[in-house]
């Protein structure tokens, strides 16, 4: 029996700079809380093909398992919980601060994508 | 030290503009992902969970002042001002920017430094004994023959599409601090009736596949290295099974087809390669040995390090622990611990790597080392110097007396950094380091390794660990499995299972039931953790581990 959908969002590294990104409605964010949440297979599967193209902005997009919440979506497994924060040997990587709001255009060559 | 020729300086210039060019077709979405990856992984860069990471090859890892300098710049350049040296001898940025990385690796140049073949299916960075040209019980020194293989290997065109990458080490002593053992060839040096020669070993590795390697020939006179060793890498170009990316390694093809017909075949395929090596690689051998033959020795008092060692209990513990043997009359070598109780294993700050610098420069004939335990050696200091050496070292918190103890623990990134992870490993090290250090027990526990790896992959080395720490992720949740009597030396064993895997809180608690449960077990105070448990077994270990009572959930 296949398993039922989970929500999902979609993630992927940022091409320049290497970090963890989320795909939101209109672009990406560094935030795991602003990204789009995803409640349907056939979204969730329509969305990252749409983000696996935009290969001049992002690195291996793939969709992750997510909670949905008033909060926005949360990781519910441990690897997510990191690649949401950061490694937990050093205060830094993302929650050493990652901006908020959408990334902004000058991070890829091409803003039109973003 | 090797220094690079015309040729090696072209060559890497050469790859460097290659790749900036490459970069910036990737940037320019000229090159896709799928098409960039194979060009950034044989320039050792990777794609990490948070970042992309540069793997810098540090041959034989052997530095000088200039160099260590340079990393440290570069640390602080284009990275957040720290480097982590790893067990096989390289040091890895975790944080580069795509656009930086090409001036990343021109600053290397500069240095005679380079990325290449540290990724890919090639024969990777060659390593050796972190003691080589220092060593009292050494033989000699394995550098030469390390850079000999560097220069026959780089770009070898047969060598470049293996089936799997192949990683060969070398040691100089009959006390291997290479772990020959656990590479796909280790070769040691021998001496037979007054001529020096090598003893090849194959077929060892970690991994998914745990293997010691087996030796496929005692003695291989010093002319006959390298068509020997071309012979084996070829039989195994030939019959290594390319089908299976996990049975492709030589340990899987001296497994399968057992080392006596390996031997022979190798035998054979000698027969026809040696006539081709006429003599050349022997010249370029005597060649490269007049870059290793060592500092200048000074004479003078060993007074201060006297006085010193009398006088200072703290001066007397480092000592005791993180000096070794020299060969040279009035000479030791340091070994400076990465390791600081509740650190990451193997980090150093942009500062500290200065500090390093300075100090090899001062107190070292300006050499340093980055050993397989994730710590930096500094193989030629007087020992006159080594008081005013250790106080530099406390001023810069790289003077903890730990060397070989329960806390000087290797440990991959695992889960804080690597994508393949599959649980996290420097928070155990942290965690286990500091908790026996507030017990005050690890000189009284005294030689024990510990060794983590995050996934099986086991680039921690943990099969080989007196206490090997596996981190797996069952069901979503981070799990360790321990392995006990592990060896990574000359009697080198892969450490057994001792049961079921404990979680991320359980596993401390664990690891401090195991050395309590030694503590009691052992016959003297002289006994070692693996002498115990090689005398005694696993039953009594599993039973310290596992006590029936109901306060421990074992799995
Ligand atoms: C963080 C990025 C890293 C990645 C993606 C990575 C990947 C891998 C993989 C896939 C293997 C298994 C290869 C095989 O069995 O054929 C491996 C083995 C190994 N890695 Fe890493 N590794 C990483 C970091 C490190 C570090 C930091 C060290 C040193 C501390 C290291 C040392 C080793 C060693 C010694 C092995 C040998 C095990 C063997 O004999 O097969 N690796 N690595
Ligand atoms: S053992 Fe696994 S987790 Fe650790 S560095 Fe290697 S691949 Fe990554």
């Amino acid at each position: 029996m296949p398993k039922p959908f989970t929500p999902k969002v979609v993630t992927a590294n940022h091409l320049l700079e290497g970090d963890v990104i989320y795909q939101t409605a209109d672009g990406w964010t560094r935030n795991l809380a602003e990204a789009e949440i995803l409640l349907e297979q056939a979204d969730a599967d329509m969305r990252l093909i749409e983000a696996s193209q935009q290969t001049d902005v992002v690195v291996g997009a793939y969709l992750a398992n997510a909670d949905a919440s008033d909060d926005g979506p949360q990781a519910n497994h441990f690897r997510e919980e990191f690649r949401a924060t950061g490694p937990s040997n050093y205060f830094h990587g993302k929650q050493a601060g990652a901006l908020p709001g959408p990334l902004n255009g000058q991070e890829s060559h091409n803003p039109s994508r973003i | 030290m090797y220094r690079y020729n015309e040729f090696d300086a072209a060559f890497v210039a050469e790859r460097n503009r290659q790749f900036r060019a490459q970069v910036e077709r990737r940037v320019s979405g000229a090159l896709t992902e799928d098409e960039f990856k194979p060009l950034r992984l044989m320039n050792g860069l990777y794609l990490q969970l948070h970042a992309y990471m540069l793997r810098v090859a540090i041959p034989y890892g052997t530095l000088d002042s200039a160099r260590m300098r340079q990393l440290a710049y570069i640390a602080e350049r284009w990275d957040k001002g720290y480097g982590h040296f790893t067990t096989r001898q390289n040091i890895q940025y975790n944080w580069p920017k795509l656009k930086d990385v090409p001036d990343m690796l021109d600053a290397l140049a500069e240095v005679e430094m380079h990325a290449i073949q540290t990724s890919g299916n090639t024969i990777r960075n060659v390593t050796a004994d972190h003691f080589a040209g220092a060593a009292a019980d050494e033989i000699a020194d394995p550098r030469p023959i390390a850079e000999l293989l560097r220069q026959w290997s780089t770009d070898h065109p047969e060598f470049q599409f293996m089936p799997r990458k192949f990683k060969i080490a070398v040691t100089g002593s009959p006390n291997d601090r290479a772990v020959i053992k656990a590479h796909d060839i280790g070769i040691r040096v021998v001496e037979r009736d007054g001529e020096i020669g090598y003893e090849v070993v194959v077929g060892g590795g970690l991994g998914r596949t745990p293997m010691i390697g087996k030796v496929i020939n005692d003695f291989v006179a010093q002319e006959d290295l390298l068509p020997y060793l071309e012979s084996v890498v070829s039989v195994w170009n030939q019959i290594g099974r390319r089908d299976n990316k996990y049975k492709a390694r030589i340990k899987i093809t001296v497994h399968e087809h057992g080392i006596d017909e390996i031997r022979a075949l190798v035998a054979e395929r000698f027969a026809l390669v040696k006539p081709r090596f006429e003599g050349v690689d022997a010249a370029l051998f005597e060649e490269i040995k007049t870059h290793f033959s060592g500092p200048d020795f000074v004479q003078k008092s060993e007074a201060p390090f006297k006085a010193a060692y009398h006088e200072d209990p703290v001066f007397r513990s480092w000592a005791d622990t993180n000096l070794t043997a020299h060969r040279e009359d009035g000479y030791a070598i340091v070994s400076i611990s990465l390791k600081k109780h509740g650190q990451t294993p193997g980090d150093a700050s942009a500062d500290q790597m200065r500090v390093m610098a300075d100090l090899a420069e001062r107190f070292g004939h300006d050499e340093l080392r980055i050993s397989h335990e994730q710590n930096v050696i500094l193989p030629h200091v007087h020992k006159a110097d080594l008081p005013a050496l250790h106080a530099a070292l406390k001023e810069a918190e790289l003077a903890t007396a730990n060397i070989g103890l329960i806390s000087d623990i290797i440990a991959c990134p695992g889960m804080d950094y690597c994508a393949l992870a599959t649980a996290r490993s420097i928070p155990i090290a942290q965690q286990i380091a500091t908790r026996f250090d507030e017990l005050k027990l690890e000189h009284e526990i005294g030689e024990l390794k510990i060794k983590i790896s995050g996934c099986i992959n086991a680039c921690g080395h943990h099969h080989v660990g007196h206490i090997g720490i596996l981190g797996l992720d069952r069901a979503g949740v981070e799990n360790y499995q321990i392995t006990l009597g592990g060896d990574h030396t000359e009697t080198a064993a892969i450490g057994e299972r001792a049961g079921p895997g404990f979680s991320a809180e359980d596993i401390l608690p664990a690891i401090e039931r195991l050395v309590h449960g030694y503590l009691d077990l052992r016959a003297s105070s002289e006994e070692t953790f693996i002498e115990t448990f090689r005398r005694i077994g696993m039953e009594p270990f599993k039973a310290v581990l596992y006590p029936p009572a109901p306060a421990v959930a074992a799995e």
